[in-house]
């Protein structure tokens, strides 16, 4: 594995560091969070929306795992894919690190990591969210 | 909608068609419709052609090797509702009075492999979250979750659509196959096995709509020796915002399962349009990307309660003879699943069917037809025709 420098695969989309967690927002009208962060509610179209760190612990609620490299990725196969529960009310379409969904379980505690996805020609690591489950 | 017929059908057959051009299979299948409904040169007033892959002024480039331009030419992309799409904006535009006839047709020529979705954005791709068969397998889970549906019914779908398109010409894949192999074939997204997946391939549709008010006079088969066949309703519906695993592949949702689905908006609107209800339905065609996608329009169309699909499929209500028999053409897993023509292809099965002239596949009696389609956007189709 390279040492390079790291680079997000989407800058705003969250934050890495000590505790990582997702870079969402928050409709004042409503009360609903966005993943990722809007500028319009999609949920009653206010622009009185904030941006808001999301909680880095959930829960399972649909995985699978993707076994054939989709066009455009370049990382390892097979992954795993599915959705998070987050406090916050929101489920959250995420990568999984762990690519046997037969070791996964519905309402598993899921905590937010950064992932390698590959390491670019100039050396840079491209990183991305991905959720784990907790240890046992 | 009270005043729209099909007065002719025509099908270029769903395959693999190597070196043949797009607009060439959509030739086959406009020239058949219109011969079909004997009418030619000047006999129609506006065309709407559905593709997602046809590429700029596809229907243009069909009707102008016929000879017949200067109408207006619409094409028409709505996802895999593409041609319920064109059918929606040719049925209405009669039913308002303001064409007599109109050409529907939809032609694709879809390309090979996982496809290349321009929906998805680079970064979305670079992360691995432009797989989309992973979408179908994580709504499947969902529907195995709440409606009893096991690995055994997703197999038992593709047997019985299998077991249709064995009786259809028309279709890509012509042999019947048994659960077990469906069940041994590779895994590509669990639950999802590879011939639980529909394929992407080539093929077009076309239906002349008419005003039944019309005076133009018919010399077509259809119009001189079938029974007449209506537009009922052609409803196309987004989706609303919220459903995390709604066609329209968010990225995030809210923990709220009551979120209608684009497929229920459309199909609500659709039985209003028509005046009917769900159990007025005889024969149904729906959209089967994958085996669990028809296990779920079966809720989502309301043909039983929501959570009921496992119970209609093993009662074999939904198999030919059944109560209400589903994807009696052999549905997209057997047919193949060509965009812009997909839509169209159900509504020609089902005039057939309405008509007396489905031959093996006939389903006996039948007077009343569902069209559904779904996908990215979210677009959902419903069009139901009637005799």
């Amino acid at each position: 594995m390279s040492t390079g420098p790291v680079a997000a695969v989407r800058e705003g989309l969250f934050v890495a560091g000590a505790t990582p967690h997702l870079l969402g927002s928050r409709c004042v009208a409503c009360g609903a969070h966005h993943f990722p962060a809007h500028g319009t509610c999609p949920y009653c179209s206010s622009e009185d929306v904030h941006g808001v760190g999301l909680s880095s612990s959930g829960r399972l609620w649909a995985w699978t795992a993707v076994t054939t490299a989709p066009p455009g990725y370049r990382g390892e196969v097979p992954y795993g894919l599915g959705v998070v529960e987050l406090p916050e009310g929101i489920r959250v379409v995420t990568r999984l690190t762990e690519p046997d969904p037969t070791r996964l379980t519905s309402g598993q505690p899921m905590t937010c990591v950064i992932l390698t996805l590959h390491t670019e020609d100039d050396g840079r690591q491209i990183t991305t969210y991905a959720f784990a489950a907790d240890p046992p | 909608m009270n005043s729209v017929e099909v007065i002719g059908t025509g099908l270029a057959p769903f395959g693999r068609f190597d070196g043949v051009p797009v607009t060439d299979i959509g030739l086959t299948a406009v020239r058949s419709a219109l011969a079909e409904a004997g009418v030619g040169r000047g006999g129609f007033q506006a065309a709407f052609c559905a593709t997602a892959y046809g590429g700029v002024a596809s229907g243009h480039k069909v009707l102008g090797a016929l000879g017949m331009t200067g109408m207006p030419i619409v094409d028409v992309e709505a996802g895999c509702a593409s041609g319920a799409a064109a059918m929606m904006l040719g049925a209405s535009a009669i039913e308002a009075g303001q064409y007599d006839t109109v050409v529907v047709f939809g032609l694709e020529k879809m390309p090979k492999g996982i496809i290349r979705s321009s929906f998805f954005e680079p970064w979305q791709e670079a992360a691995g979250l432009a797989a989309t068969p992973s979408y179908f397998a994580l709504r499947a889970q969902r529907l195995m979750a709440t409606s009893g549906v096991t690995k055994e019914h997703l197999a038992a779908v593709v047997v019985k659509n299998r077991r249709s398109g064995a009786d259809n010409p028309d279709a890509m894949f012509r042999s019947p196959v048994d659960a077990g192999a469906v069940l041994r074939s590779r895994v590509v997204c669990e639950p999802l096995h590879l011939w639980m997946l529909c394929s992407p391939n080539e093929g077009a549709a076309c239906v002349v709509l008419r005003s039944a008010r019309s005076t133009a006079g018919g010399t077509g088969v259809a119009a001189v020796s079938a029974p007449r066949v209506k537009v009922a309703s052609a409803v196309l519906r987004s989706h609303l915002p919220g459903a995390v695993l709604s066609e329209s592949t968010p990225l995030s949702g809210l923990i709220d399962d009551a979120v209608p689905a684009p497929s229920t908006l459309a199909a609500d609107a659709a039985y209003e349009e028509a005046g009917l209800g769900p159990g007025e339905l005889d024969v149904v065609e729906c959209q089967d990307t994958d085996a669990a996608r028809e296990l779920l329009a079966y809720e989502e169309l309301r043909l039983c309660p929501f959570g009921g699909a496992a119970a209609m499929l093993e009662g074999g209500d939904s198999a030919p003879g059944g109560r209400l028999p589903v994807n009696s053409s052999g549905g997209l897993l057997s047919k193949g699943e060509p965009l812009g023509a997909s839509a169209l292809g159900q509504v020609v099965e089902l005039v057939r069917q309405l008509q007396g002239r489905a031959g093996p596949r006939q389903v006996a009696g039948a007077r009343v037809g569902l069209a559904h389609t779904v996908g990215r956007g979210a677009n959902a189709g419903v069009i139901i025709v009637t005799s």
